[in-house]
């Protein structure tokens, strides 16, 4: 435009024209800063879509059956017991559980509904037990079950912190309340042995819970939670409790007890006698005994395999609807009816 | 400065905490350290500090730019008289009534009263860039009393007392007297020997000055009030949003604190302790079965805090953050880089990006804006005869509009081109007529009449001449382009204007009767200056032999009632000119004349010195009585036409923002005509547009007036702007699917600006396809402005370049600054700052376009995340009821925010385009998304947060019916609750990563590194981690801090986290301790329910969004389908139809619109344009 002419009422000429001509102000181009960058821009053609669908449910079927193949393949033995393990003349099972003086020792008999491959885990479960409860959960001190030298280090510990102004170790309310039924099996008369070591992860056993760190003026309360423990063992070895202190997620959980490493046959029967000590007729909780094998994908649970086949199924309905969608009413491309605005307009 | 060292951090803290959700933020970071806080208390405040931070930093660097530029002005050093001689002193120390000396090429260093320069006469010449942005020297002169202390030595024992107004911002008044003390006697002073701080001395050797005001006291300063900040209404709504989610956090932490209480309340009935496990027995405040109640009201608190994952934190810092690199992108776009003026397109304030994308109404000036302020000399009428044969623009389209092929102005311009090749290139001239030029004016009938008319150009005007050394070239700094126009039409006529002093000016002229080049000089005795309010411009002057006169320019309507009363043989004539003028689009002035007698102007001299020295604040009026004494009875010489050429792209630009359905008004200072023939060369109008006008020139306003009743006139001009806005609704109401354009002009608009009919003539103006406001002076364009704004709710855009438009450039919504040639002030006022209008387009359609969509589709999509975050901490609360255990480990749910999710939100603010760039102008309909705030609208933000929900719930009872209690791994482990959070945490991060993945539009290579790397580093970083092992606890946290910011600076991690975060040590990490490469990595359950519900959280999403885009699609998805289309096959001739199906909207205006309009009217011929044939399209209302 006229900017470049020279004459006529221009300043420029006047001020600039000895002064060096600044450096230009023009934008650098490139790729980026031009917002020009190559890009793929995915639209969800019918072509994309369906294969997509098709695509997911083409792999998760597979998956689900193979779920659902595991979780059949595990066989599973649950015997709830804290019911049965009550004399039925008891009509107090809460003052039962707590009278320490009485023999709670309890026999039941378990049928192998099919053939179990070592290793059988033994498991209890609880259930209506709140080990997620805020309060419960932060009733411990990391730095105590560690380091010998922090055996004064109760913070958080509350409510069991000391007995007779001494540190208790460990303290917290987790590991005072450590379940403390105990099993014992038979097979055919023969004594099951139960492997307890390795019950937890060797992480804990090795970096959370010391192998200098005893206990000390545990259970010494007039209230007895759970297991004593044996104060001549390092904590790190004391592996119920380890396994206890991994604070299960949800109120229904179960916990490693041990491992028996024999074959079971189908209709074996497995004689358990166990010690009834732990109280939990006082929230109305469920007390069970647990054997169960373990496959690629862990214990028995029907549930994955279930959700992967629904997905699948799910994704191959949507592709199936889709295509047929596409197929009867096609996309118009110009059609632009739809455009709100065009109706709101057309007054004017 | 904002701040200063010791300021910074208490002040900027202070600015910070003024955002609600930073002080929720900061409120739980205080409470997370009682043992009420669901998680420790450094993961609170952690984020906190990281999100301030960043703003601080933010704050700083800004703060810091402007203390550089602060210290390097007050250290600048200029002379002080002190102790009898000039010495450098700092600006810093300068105090008012200081003498200083400031040399050639220096800046002011306060406000100065001029007291001496190194000219005689004591004039200086100063260059105001900085204040106004006009390049052109401005001439400033010293009272004669003070002339004479022209060097150092003078100022010794000088003496005198200076009185003035108080500081204020107005930079062209200056009020105030000096009396010398030696003498007892006062002399007034004025704005012309105000030197401003800020600007430049040129031309000028030295000038010695006093210091009147210094520093926030100088009118620069005064002026710098910072611009109103303005905020985006999506930032609003985007409040409005926040607020349901803290209503949304109330009620379910109010849930959750009753079923904790009863829950706590049954643990202990009648000393029976239910779950003994909790010590019912031994309770704490937080834990009461005795007083549930309170332990309810503490948990309470536990819940907000807990649930703070609903407010997302980081969403402040990170839009800021995106508008910032936005901002930049605009910056550096080339397509809006003007190559003339070096000019880059400057988003000057970055947080009204995405309003960009929203604009209803523009708002715009005409000259400078749509037209590009230089103007050139193309006609006058001399004596009642029109010369000059140039044809401008608006003629051009005009012809071009009527559809008669302009064959003579071809022709014409060929030979024109030919014989004045020599000086087509002279700026501000573009008059061919041989009548006149080379002298030949002499040989006209009213040659005596002519010679005036060019000896008035060459002289009534303020410009000053440079003449250079080398050429002889004559150059000019003007006020106004328009006063260049003349002088340089003068020059080239033969009345060349090559020196001015204080005195007067020096001409040469050509002498009629001798037919030589001679020189003469004019003593200049007063110039009474152009104002607004006046519309004129007078000199007085004194020639050679002794005669006065006084030469006078102006607007038509106020030179015509100034005429006497006898003369008028041409008037007529001239006036019909004058209409014809206006017409083809130029700018008419009017000039006149009269010879003073003696006595009459020692009269108007004694009166006129007596205004100008009172003090008085009427003294702007007595100047005025004055003048207006004098400019009477003038005698008519003819009439200028200047043309205002219409900036380049002009019409295709308001065409295209037409077709977006933006809504255009212009505003301007100029004659109706003007206005509406420039609306037409722009199509805002068009034939076969119904115009209604609205104006007070009725023959019965005008009789009114001349009764000079006031209240009559202003009763009756009332009425009649009523009635003829009702009569105008009436018209549209009547009327089908015609469009309607609205002319008002600035008297008729004080009216309908009043408050009781302003809503009437809102309506009918929104129902006009264009309005033009004519004559409207910068008050009511900012009036307007706010009208708009207010009235309909929507954005509104104003556009304009020079002073008179700040005020509606600070009312818009977006002010936007042309930086063109009238200077910088819209520009400093403005938002935004373009270099040509016609990049409007770009800036609107396209980086408007994208910021919106992207702004929005970045805050919905944090509602999302963190909402399906905040949703499953409630769902698992419900089975540990409601207890304030967390699922997850506290400092990955800190880090949730600002570390594992935010990298891709913001790469999807800054990068994601819905439609590029070449789209979205194809498809300038596009733009209505914005508006009509379709991405933005309620609906759809509760269909994020509702998504939101949806995905946690699948999330959550997903993972925990497939994770149940079983064994997860083939060794046997269980499940525990480090496990289970873990698990949940990586699939709420696939979730909501592979969301994000879904929702982007435009997948560069940034977006696949910041989606995709941070799910590979996870797991890599996890197997890192375990290596390490023992570390002094005490320090763990800088440990932490310092090894978790390694890789933070080289990678976008999110995942490194759960493996670093894994090995720390376990009295850092607690739960979290080797969670990832002991148990979770080798199990392949873990996998599986990661895949399982990534994807099942995504089927619903996705599903809905097949359904939309194939059924319901936005424009936006439609448009990207047509992009897709286009690039597989040549589509080129479908997408033309598609195209206008798509585009073509019934605004009913723009080029389009009047393509279309023409194809409608095949069988109506058009005749060739004159002013008749227009005003029988016009449908005169008054």
């Amino acid at each position: 435009m006229n900017s470049g002419d020279a004459a006529g009422s221009s300043s420029g000429g006047s001020g600039d024209a000895g002064a060096p001509r600044r450096a230009s102000r023009k934008p650098k181009y490139s790729k980026f800063t031009q917002q020009e960058l190559p890009a793929c821009k995915p639209i969800l053609t019918p072509k994309w879509v369906i294969s997509v669908f098709l695509l997911v449910g083409v792999i998760f079927v597979p998956i689900g059956v193979a779920s659902l193949l595991a979780s059949n393949k595990v066989v599973e033995i649950v015997d709830r017991y804290d019911d049965a393990c009550v004399p039925s003349n008891v009509t107090n099972k809460l003052a039962y559980i707590q009278n320490s003086t009485i023999s709670k020792t309890c026999r039941r008999t378990l049928k192998v509904p099919k053939d179990m491959k070592q290793p059988i885990f033994v498991y209890y479960q609880l259930n209506n037990f709140y080990q997620n409860h805020r309060r419960y959960v932060k009733s411990r001190n990391d730095q105590q079950l560690r380091d010998a030298s922090k055996a004064n280090e109760t913070t958080l510990c509350d409510p069991e912190k000391t007995r007779d102004g001494m540190a208790i170790v460990p303290c917290g309310l987790i590991a005072w309340s450590t379940f403390n039924d105990t099993y014992t099996f038979q097979h055919n008369t023969n004594n099951l042995s139960i492997d307890k070591t390795d019950i937890s992860w060797k992480s804990d056993r090795d970096h959370k819970f010391g192998s200098d760190v005893f206990p000390k003026n545990f259970q010494k309360g007039p209230l007895i939670g759970g297991k004593t423990l044996n104060e001549s063992i390092p904590l790190s070895e004391q592996e119920d409790l380890i396994v206890w202190m991994r604070t299960a997620a949800l109120p229904t959980f179960r916990k490693l007890y041990g491992r028996i490493y024999v074959d079971l046959k189908e209709n074996d029967t497995i004689t358990v006698t166990l010690d009834n000590n732990y109280n939990t007729y006082s929230f109305d909780g469920k007390k069970s005994l647990v054997l169960s094998t373990s496959t690629w994908l862990g214990g028995k649970n029907d549930f994955l395999g279930l959700a992967y086949l629904t997905v699948g199924g799910l994704c191959f309905f949507l592709a199936f609807a889709f295509t047929l969608l596409y197929l009867i009413k096609p996309r118009k491309l110009g059609d632009n009816n739809y455009l709100s605005w065009n109706r709101n307009s057309a007054g004017h | 400065t904002k701040y200063s060292a010791v300021t910074f951090i208490p002040k900027s803290l202070f600015e910070q905490f003024r955002r609600v959700a930073n002080i929720y933020f900061l409120v739980v970071a205080c409470l997370s350290y009682t043992p009420i806080a669901p998680f420790r208390g450094a993961t609170a405040v952690g984020p906190l500090v990281l999100v301030l931070l960043v703003t601080m930093v933010k704050e700083a660097i800004e703060d810091w730019r402007r203390k550089q530029q602060d210290i390097e002005v007050n250290n600048r050093k200029t002379k002080v008289f002190q102790d009898g001689a000039f010495r450098h002193t700092k600006w810093t120390k300068l105090r008012v009534g200081d003498v200083v000396k400031v040399e050639k090429d220096e800046f002011f260093p306060a406000d100065l009263v001029l007291l001496s320069s190194s000219y005689d006469d004591a004039i200086c010449y100063v260059e105001t860039m900085n204040l106004d942005g006009e390049t052109n020297l401005k001439l400033k002169q010293s009272l004669d009393v003070t002339s004479r202390l022209q060097d150092d030595d003078s100022f010794r024992g000088f003496g005198a007392v200076i009185r003035c107004e108080d500081p204020n911002a107005n930079l062209y008044s200056f009020v105030g007297n000096i009396e010398i003390e030696e003498q007892q006697q006062q002399y007034p002073l004025s704005p012309q020997q105000l030197l401003l701080r800020d600007s430049k001395l040129r031309n000028t050797e030295y000038v010695y000055g006093v210091v009147v005001f210094t520093g926030h006291d100088t009118k620069v300063m005064q002026n710098a009030t910072s611009a109103p900040s303005k905020r985006s209404k999506i930032e609003k709504k985007m409040d409005g949003a926040i607020y349901v989610l803290m209503s949304i956090l109330v009620l379910i932490s109010v849930i959750g604190s009753v079923v904790f209480g009863l829950a706590t309340k049954h643990d202990l009935v009648d000393g029976r302790m239910k779950r003994w496990y909790l010590r019912p027995d031994n309770p704490d405040n937080i834990y009461d079965p005795n007083n549930p109640a309170v332990s309810a009201a503490l948990h309470f608190f536990t819940a907000m805090i807990l649930y703070g994952y609903f407010i997302p934190i980081s969403l402040y810092v990170s839009i800021e953050l995106v508008k910032l690199l936005q901002a930049l992108f605009i910056n550096s776009d080339i397509h809006m880089y003007h190559e003339e003026s070096d000019t880059p397109a400057h988003a000057r304030t970055s947080n009204l990006n995405e309003e960009l994308g929203q604009v209803y109404t523009i708002l715009t000036d005409k000259t400078g804006t749509l037209t590009c302020n230089s103007m050139e000399f193309i006609k006058c009428s001399i004596a009642g005869t029109a010369y000059g044969r140039g044809i401008t623009e608006v003629e051009k389209a005009m012809a071009k509009r009527n559809g008669s092929p302009v064959i003579s102005d071809f022709e014409l311009g060929v030979e024109d081109f030919h014989q004045s090749e020599g000086r087509s290139a002279i700026k501000g001239f573009n008059f061919r007529d041989e009548r006149v030029m080379d002298g030949n004016w002499v040989h006209q009938q009213h040659s005596g009449v002519i010679e005036m008319f060019f000896r008035l150009l060459a002289i009534c005007h303020t410009c000053i001449p440079e003449v250079d050394e080398v050429t002889g070239k004559i150059s000019y700094e003007a006020e106004s382009p328009d006063e260049a126009a003349f002088v340089v039409a003068a020059h080239e006529l033969g009345f060349t204007f090559y020196q001015r002093t204080q005195a007067g000016v020096y001409l040469h002229e050509l002498d009629p009767s001798s037919g030589e080049q001679v020189d003469r000089f004019y003593k200049v005795l007063h110039v009474l200056e152009f104002s607004s309010a006046r519309r004129r411009m007078s000199v007085i002057v004194k020639d050679e032999e002794g005669k006065t006169f006084i030469f006078s320019k102006g607007a038509d309507s106020i030179m015509y009632e100034r005429l006497s009363n006898s003369e008028s043989t041409y008037s007529e004539a001239t006036q019909k000119h004058i209409n014809d003028y206006a017409d083809a689009g130029l700018r008419t002035l009017v000039l006149a004349y009269r010879q003073l007698e003696e006595i009459e102007y020692a009269k108007f001299e004694r009166k006129f010195t007596a205004a100008k020295n009172s003090v008085s604040a009427d003294r702007d009026e007595l100047i005025d009585e004055a003048a207006d004494l004098i400019e009477r009875d003038l005698i008519l010489l003819g009439a200028t036409a200047v043309e205002d050429k219409l900036q380049k792209g002009v019409p295709d630009c308001i065409d295209k923002l037409a077709k977006a359905g933006i809504k255009i008004w212009v505003l301007t200072g100029d004659k109706m005509e003007t206005a509406i023939n420039i609306g037409y060369a722009c199509s805002l109008l068009r034939q076969g547009m119904k115009q209604i006008t609205i104006t007070l020139d009725t023959p019965d306003i005008i009789a009114l007036e001349k009764g000079g009743d006031k209240g009559a006139i202003n009763k009756a001009s009332k009425v009649s702007v009523v009635q003829q806005i009702n009569e105008g609704k009436k018209l549209i109401n009547a009327s089908g699917n015609e469009s309607f354009a609205l002319i008002i002009d600035g008297k008729s608009l004080t009216y309908a600006l009043k408050d009781d009919t302003k809503a009437a003539f809102l309506d009918l103006a929104i129902a006009c396809g264009s309005v033009i406001c004519c004559r409207s002076s910068p008050k009511q364009k900012a009036l307007v402005t706010r009208l708009v704004k207010t009235g309909t709710g929507k954005v509104t855009l104003a556009i304009g370049d020079g002073a008179n438009d700040v005020g509606m450039i600070q009312e818009a919504d977006i002010g936007v600054g042309i930086s063109g040639a009238e200077g910088m002030q819209a520009v400093m006022a403005s938002d935004v700052s373009i270099a040509q209008f016609r990049f409007l387009e770009r800036l609107l359609l396209v980086h408007g376009h994208w910021c919106y969509s992207r702004i929005s589709s970045m805050v919905c999509y944090f509602l999302y995340k963190n909402i399906t975050f905040g949703v499953t901490l409630f769902l698992y609360e419900s089975l540990s009821t409601f207890s304030g255990q967390t699922l997850y480990n506290d400092w990955s749910m800190s880090l949730y925010n600002v570390l594992f999710t935010s990298l891709p939100v913001i790469a999807m603010g800054v990068f994601d385009q819905d439609v590029s760039a070449r789209f979205c102008l194809k498809y300038p309909m596009l733009y209505q998304e914005g508006p009509q705030n379709l991405l933005f609208r309620w609906s759809r933000l509760l269909g994020w947060m509702l998504h939101g929900v949806g995905s946690a719930v699948i999330i959550f009872f997903l993972t925990i019916a497939s994770l149940k209690h079983q064994a997860f791994r083939k060794d046997g482990e269980v499940i525990d609750l480090s496990i289970l959070g873990a698990t949940a945490y990586t699939c709420v991060v696939w979730a909501v990563n592979m969301q994000m993945a879904i929702t982007v539009n435009y997948f560069t290579l940034i977006q696949h590194i910041c989606i995709w790397s941070g799910i590979f580093l996870w797991y890599v970083l996890s197997l890192y981690l375990a290596t390490t092992t023992k570390i002094n606890q005490t320090n763990s946290l800088t440990i932490f801090l310092t090894k978790l910011t390694i890789p933070l600076f080289l990678l976008p991690c999110r995942y490194l986290f759960l493996i670093i975060y894994g090995a720390i040590t376990p009295s850092f990490s607690t739960t979290f301790f080797m969670v990832f490469s002991e148990a979770l990595g080798g199990a392949p359950a873990y996998w599986v329910v990661t895949l399982l519900v990534a994807v099942a959280a995504l089927i619903p999403y996705f599903t809905l969004a097949v359904v939309k885009t194939w059924f319901f699609p936005d424009y936006h998805n439609k448009i990207q389908w047509l992009q897709h289309a286009a690039k597989h096959a040549d589509p080129e001739e479908e997408l033309g139809v598609v195209l206008r199906q798509f585009s073509v909207r019934s605004t009913g205006v723009g080029v389009s619109a009047r393509r279309d309009a023409k194809l409608v009217r095949t069988n109506s011929k058009v005749i060739h344009a004159d002013s008749s044939s227009q005003s029988q399209a016009t449908v005169e209302l008054t």
